[in-house]
């Protein structure tokens, strides 16, 4: 059983920060996908709509976007520090 | 510029629009490349979070102990965060022992000692005190320990005035053309100015805002707008005037929430206010969760789009210098893998510069339609049941 003085490493900052930074990949992935799915099942039901739910579609990937950039923001000022 | 038709009035009208607009441009130039180049030593990594400092503490004990030796190690991270950070003299290329770079001027106020002006070049890339004052790892330090205030034009400053010269060129000579003949049907350079402004009125302002109230708004969505956009693809140009990485420092989405939030709470009416501070048709123990959580939604709002502006263009230069960041890693393994990484590095790179394009604008676009409708919450009328 390794002690917890593990967690001191300086590595193991680096790791969780990388770690962090992956989950939120996953959190962007899941609500983009989400957006970019039913953005296309709504171009399909109504094609005369495509301009409309494009520039809907971007406006709302961006903001999950940034949601998960701030994560990974928040990953790169630990793991560099 | 074409010539717009052959009557001598109109071509020599149009001989002058050109003349104008070509010394303007170099008036602005001139201005602003005043500084003279500077061949010097070893350039000193600048960052702006005193977080980075231990790191790059490090790397320098590294470097300096590597001087005498062999070439150091290539290290990615110094260069990442050289590229993105600020710092007191523009990089323009070089490597790291002849660089070539042009130094800004250094504005500090000391205590006791007073404002001193001078050019960073004095420092040498870091390795010379001048007049009590030493570069430290990109931050001025007074020998004396005492703290000072550093208001120095440095690169990210000289990028937002290149940037507000560039806005300024534009929209002052498309306004004068337009006050010049107000009922002419546009042409040249209007042509492609009127529909974006066009789009923030109507798809941004009127859209968020309203018919009523949009109008006093326009001059501030406008120039965050364009503002942030040309920020942004200056960002990506490699070569002086953009290479600066002005949107993603913190600093600067920070200042343009700041504005955002206090135009909110200026221009709040008392609908506004009471939504916030006593939500009507609430029982009063809910309030007392609500409240404070709404006072804290008032902040939080500009918060959140600081930090989605400056993360999605941190993000992308970093993502785009990582690519290029792995050619030279795997050519420190051997020279023949650098090659070799280097066609699929640059073709990604590729894909990241035109997806940053889409990005530049989508963020300015984003910025500024969710301060329209912060605002349209702030001067919304109450609906009448």
């Amino acid at each position: 059983m390794t002690s917890l003085s593990i967690l001191l490493d300086a590595g193991m900052a680096q790791a969780g920060a990388v770690i962090g930074a992956g989950l939120a990949a996953v959190g962007a992935g899941i609500g983009i996908g989400n957006i970019g799915g039913s953005a296309l099942e709504s171009m399909a039901r109504q094609p005369e709509m495509k301009g409309d739910l494009v520039s809907n579609m971007f406006v709302a990937a961006a903001l999950v976007e940034g949601v998960a950039l701030a994560a990974v923001a928040l990953a790169f000022i630990v793991g560099l520090a | 510029m074409k010539l717009i038709s052959s009557n001598k009035q109109a071509v020599s009208r149009q001989k002058t629009v050109n003349k104008r607009f070509i010394v303007r441009l170099f008036l602005i130039f001139a201005l602003l490349l005043n500084g003279k180049f500077s061949f010097a030593n070893e350039e000193v990594i600048v960052t702006d979070s005193a977080k980075i400092n231990t790191e790059s503490a490090v790397s320098h004990a590294e470097s300096t102990g590597e001087h005498g030796g062999e070439k150091e190690k290539f290290n990615a991270g110094k260069l990442i965060m050289s590229h993105i950070g600020d710092s007191h003299d523009w990089h323009i290329y070089g490597s790291e022992e002849h660089p070539v770079s042009i130094p800004l001027p250094i504005i500090i106020y000391h205590p006791e000692k007073g404002i001193s002006v001078f050019s960073s070049s004095r420092f040498e890339h870091g390795h010379v005190s001048y007049e009590g004052y030493s570069l430290v790892e990109g931050k001025i330090k007074s020998a004396d320990g005492v703290d000072i205030y550093d208001f120095s034009i440095t690169k990210n400053v000289l990028a937002i005035f290149i940037a507000a010269a560039l806005l300024l060129l534009i929209f002052i000579g498309v306004a004068k053309t337009y006050a010049r003949n107000p009922d002419k049907a546009p042409s040249g350079f209007q042509n492609a100015i009127e529909p974006m402004i066009i789009f923030v009125r109507d798809d941004i302002a009127k859209a968020a805002i309203g018919e009523k109230n949009y109008a006093k708004f326009m001059p501030y969505l406008l120039t965050i707008f364009f503002f942030i956009w040309v920020s942004n693809l200056l960002g990506l140009v490699p070569v002086f005037p953009g290479g600066a990485n002005v949107t993603g420092n913190i600093a600067v989405p920070m200042v343009l929430a700041v504005c955002t939030l206090l135009i909110t709470l200026r221009y709040g009416n008392k609908h506004y206010w009471q939504h916030i501070l006593a939500m009507p048709g609430v029982p009063k123990f809910v309030l007392v969760i609500l409240t404070p959580l709404e006072i804290l939604g008032i902040f939080l709002k500009p918060f959140v789009l600081m930090v989605r502006l400056f993360a999605n263009i941190m993000a992308g230069h970093i993502v785009v210098l990582v690519f290029f960041c792995l050619i030279f890693v795997a050519g420190a393994a051997s020279t023949g893998a650098g090659f070799g990484a280097a066609i699929p590095a640059v073709a990604f790179t590729i894909f990241i510069n035109a997806l940053e394009l889409l990005v530049g604008f989508l963020q300015a676009f984003v910025f500024t339609f969710l301060s329209a409708i912060y605002f349209g919450m702030a001067t919304a009328e109450p609906e009448h049941h």
